[in-house]
C-alpha cells in the first residue's frame, strides 16, 4: 500500500497534562475513506489520541500526519484554518449554537468560509433534507429532541464536505435506538461521500459500526480487531 | 479441555507431581468445582501419550507408591501458546476457558491483557460484521442479529471489567502460586 493510501498518522505521540501522561507514544495509521473507532476505558488517552489527530492539541513529541503532511508541526493558526476546512466535528452534546435555528447552525461553516448567504442555507436545506430533518429548519437547539439536535451536529459538520470527520462519543448522550439511528446516517453518509471517519467511544455496539475497532490502554493502541477478524463465528 | 491446558499452565511454571498439581487446580482454578484425582491421572495420561508432557522424576517414599513428577516438553509449550493466543467463540461455558487462560498466563508471568485485548478484538470484529447484517438485511434478520449483538456486548463487558480488575487478581494467583510452591 502506498502512503498516498493513508490519510491520518500518529507515530509515537506523546502527550502529557502537567503530571498526568495521557498518551505514552501511540501509533495508528488511517486509510483514506475507513471508518476507525477508537475505544479505551475512561482515561485510557483515546480522546487525546483523537485531539491530536485532529490537530486540537499539539502532541509533546512524536510526529502526527494528513493527507501526506505533517500536522503537529503547523503554526495554531495553519491548524485552525485545517479543521475548518477540512475536518468535521461532532461531539456528545452537539455542541450546536443555542441562539441560532438548525438551518443557521449547518449554514454557519459555510458563511465563516465565505460562501454566499444563499448558497449556505441552500445547501443547508438539502442537508437538512438528508437527514430527515425538512421542517426543523426555523427551530433552535431547545426546540427539537436530543437525536434530532445530534442529526443537525451532524449535518453542520458534514456541510463543508470534510475529509476526515472526528466523531467523539457522538451518541453518548442518546437513546440506544435514537443512538442507532444517527449512526447509521453517520455510516451511510460517510460512505456515500468517502469521508474517513475517526470514532471514539466506550459503547462497543456503536464501535462496531467501524469496519476497524482499535482499543486504547495506558495511552498506547493496544489491539486492533482486523488482525483477529473472522476469529469466531 | 481447558483442564488440560490448566495442567500444561501449571508444568510451565516448574515440574510437578499428579497430586499436587490437582491441590494446585483446585484452588487457582477450579475452586467451586475441584477436579477428581481421576481426571488428573486421566488428562496426565493423554498429555503423555501426546507428548505435551514428559517424565521428569520418579520417587518412591519409605515402600509407598511410585510417583511420577511430570515436565512439560517444547511441544506441550507451543501447544499451550497457541491455546493462549487463539480468541475463543463465547459460549456459555466459554468465560471459565477465559478464566483459565487468564490464570494460566498469570502463572506464567506473561501479561494477561494481551489476551483479553485479542478475545476483545475478536468480539469487536464479529460485532460489525452483525452490524452490517442488520443495517443490511430485512427486519427478521436484524432482529437475530442483534440478539447475538447483546450477548457478545455483555461478554466484552466481562472481559473490560476483568481487565479493570486484573491488578487484584494477578496479586491472589502469585500470592496462591508461592504459598503453593512453598508448601509443595
Amino acid at each position: 500500500m502506498s502512503g498516498n493510501d493513508y490519510i491520518l498518522q500518529a507515530n509515537n505521540v506523546k502527550k502529557t497534562f502537567g503530571q498526568t501522561p495521557a498518551l505514552q507514544g501511540a501509533d495508528l495509521t488511517i486509510r483514506r475513506g475507513e471508518m476507525v473507532a477508537i475505544m479505551g476505558p475512561s482515561g485510557s488517552g483515546k480522546s487525546t489520541l483523537l485531539h491530536c489527530l485532529a490537530g486540537i492539541f499539539a502532541p509533546d513529541s512524536g510526529e502526527v500526519w494528513f493527507d501526506g503532511k505533517r500536522l503537529d508541526t503547523l503554526s495554531e493558526t495553519a491548524r485552525t484554518e485545517l479543521r475548518r476546512t477540512a475536518f468535521g466535528f461532532v461531539f456528545q452534546f452537539g455542541q450546536l449554537v443555542p441562539e441560532l435555528t438548525a438551518a443557521d447552525n449547518i449554514a454557519l461553516p459555510l458563511l465563516l468560509d465565505k460562501v454566499q448567504r444563499k448558497e449556505a442555507y441552500k445547501r443547508a436545506a438539502s442537508w437538512l433534507e438528508r437527514l430527515g430533518l425538512e421542517g426543523l429548519g426555523n427551530r433552535r437547539s431547545g426546540e427539537i429532541s436530543g437525536g434530532q439536535a445530534q442529526r443537525v451536529a451532524l449535518a453542520r459538520a458534514l456541510v463543508i464536505q470534510p475529509k476526515v470527520l472526528f466523531a467523539d462519543e457522538p451518541t453518548g448522550a442518546l437513546d440506544s435506538l435514537t443512538g442507532e439511528k444517527v449512526m447509521d446516517l453517520m455510516v451511510d453518509i460517510a460512505r456515500e461521500e468517502g469521508t474517513t471517519v475517526v470514532l471514539v467511544t466506550h459503547d462497543a455496539r456503536i464501535a462496531s459500526y467501524a469496519e476497524r475497532a482499535v482499543t486504547v490502554r495506558d495511552g498506547k493502541v493496544a489491539t486492533n480487531t482486523k488482525q483477529v477478524a473472522g476469529a469466531i463465528k | 479441555m481447558s483442564t488440560s491446558y490448566a495442567l500444561l499452565g501449571m508444568l510451565g511454571g516448574r515440574p510437578s507431581y499428579g497430586y499436587d498439581l490437582k491441590h494446585a487446580y483446585d484452588v487457582l482454578y477450579g475452586r467451586s468445582k475441584p477436579l477428581a484425582f481421576g481426571q488428573v491421572y486421566a488428562t496426565l495420561a493423554r498429555l503423555l501419550r501426546d507428548k505435551k508432557i514428559a517424565v521428569h522424576d520418579m520417587i518412591r517414599e519409605s515402600g509407598g507408591p511410585e510417583r511420577k513428577q511430570y515436565a512439560i516438553t517444547p511441544l506441550g509449550r507451543e501447544d499451550l501458546e497457541a491455546w493462549l493466543t487463539q480468541p475463543e467463540h463465547m459460549t456459555s461455558d466459554s468465560q471459565a476457558v477465559l478464566f483459565a487462560k487468564i490464570v494460566t498466563a498469570i502463572l506464567l508471568d506473561k501479561e494477561p491483557n494481551i489476551y483479553l485485548d485479542t478475545q476483545r478484538a475478536a468480539h469487536l470484529a464479529r460485532m460489525h460484521e452483525l452490524t452490517e447484517k442488520r443495517r443490511t438485511g430485512d427486519f427478521a434478520e436484524s432482529l437475530q442479529a442483534d440478539y447475538v449483538l447483546f450477548h457478545l456486548e455483555a461478554d466484552l463487558r466481562w472481559i473490560d471489567i476483568t481487565s479493570a480488575r486484573l491488578r487484584t487478581l494477578t496479586r491472589e494467583i502469585l500470592g496462591e502460586r508461592q504459598r503453593l510452591y512453598i508448601t509443595s
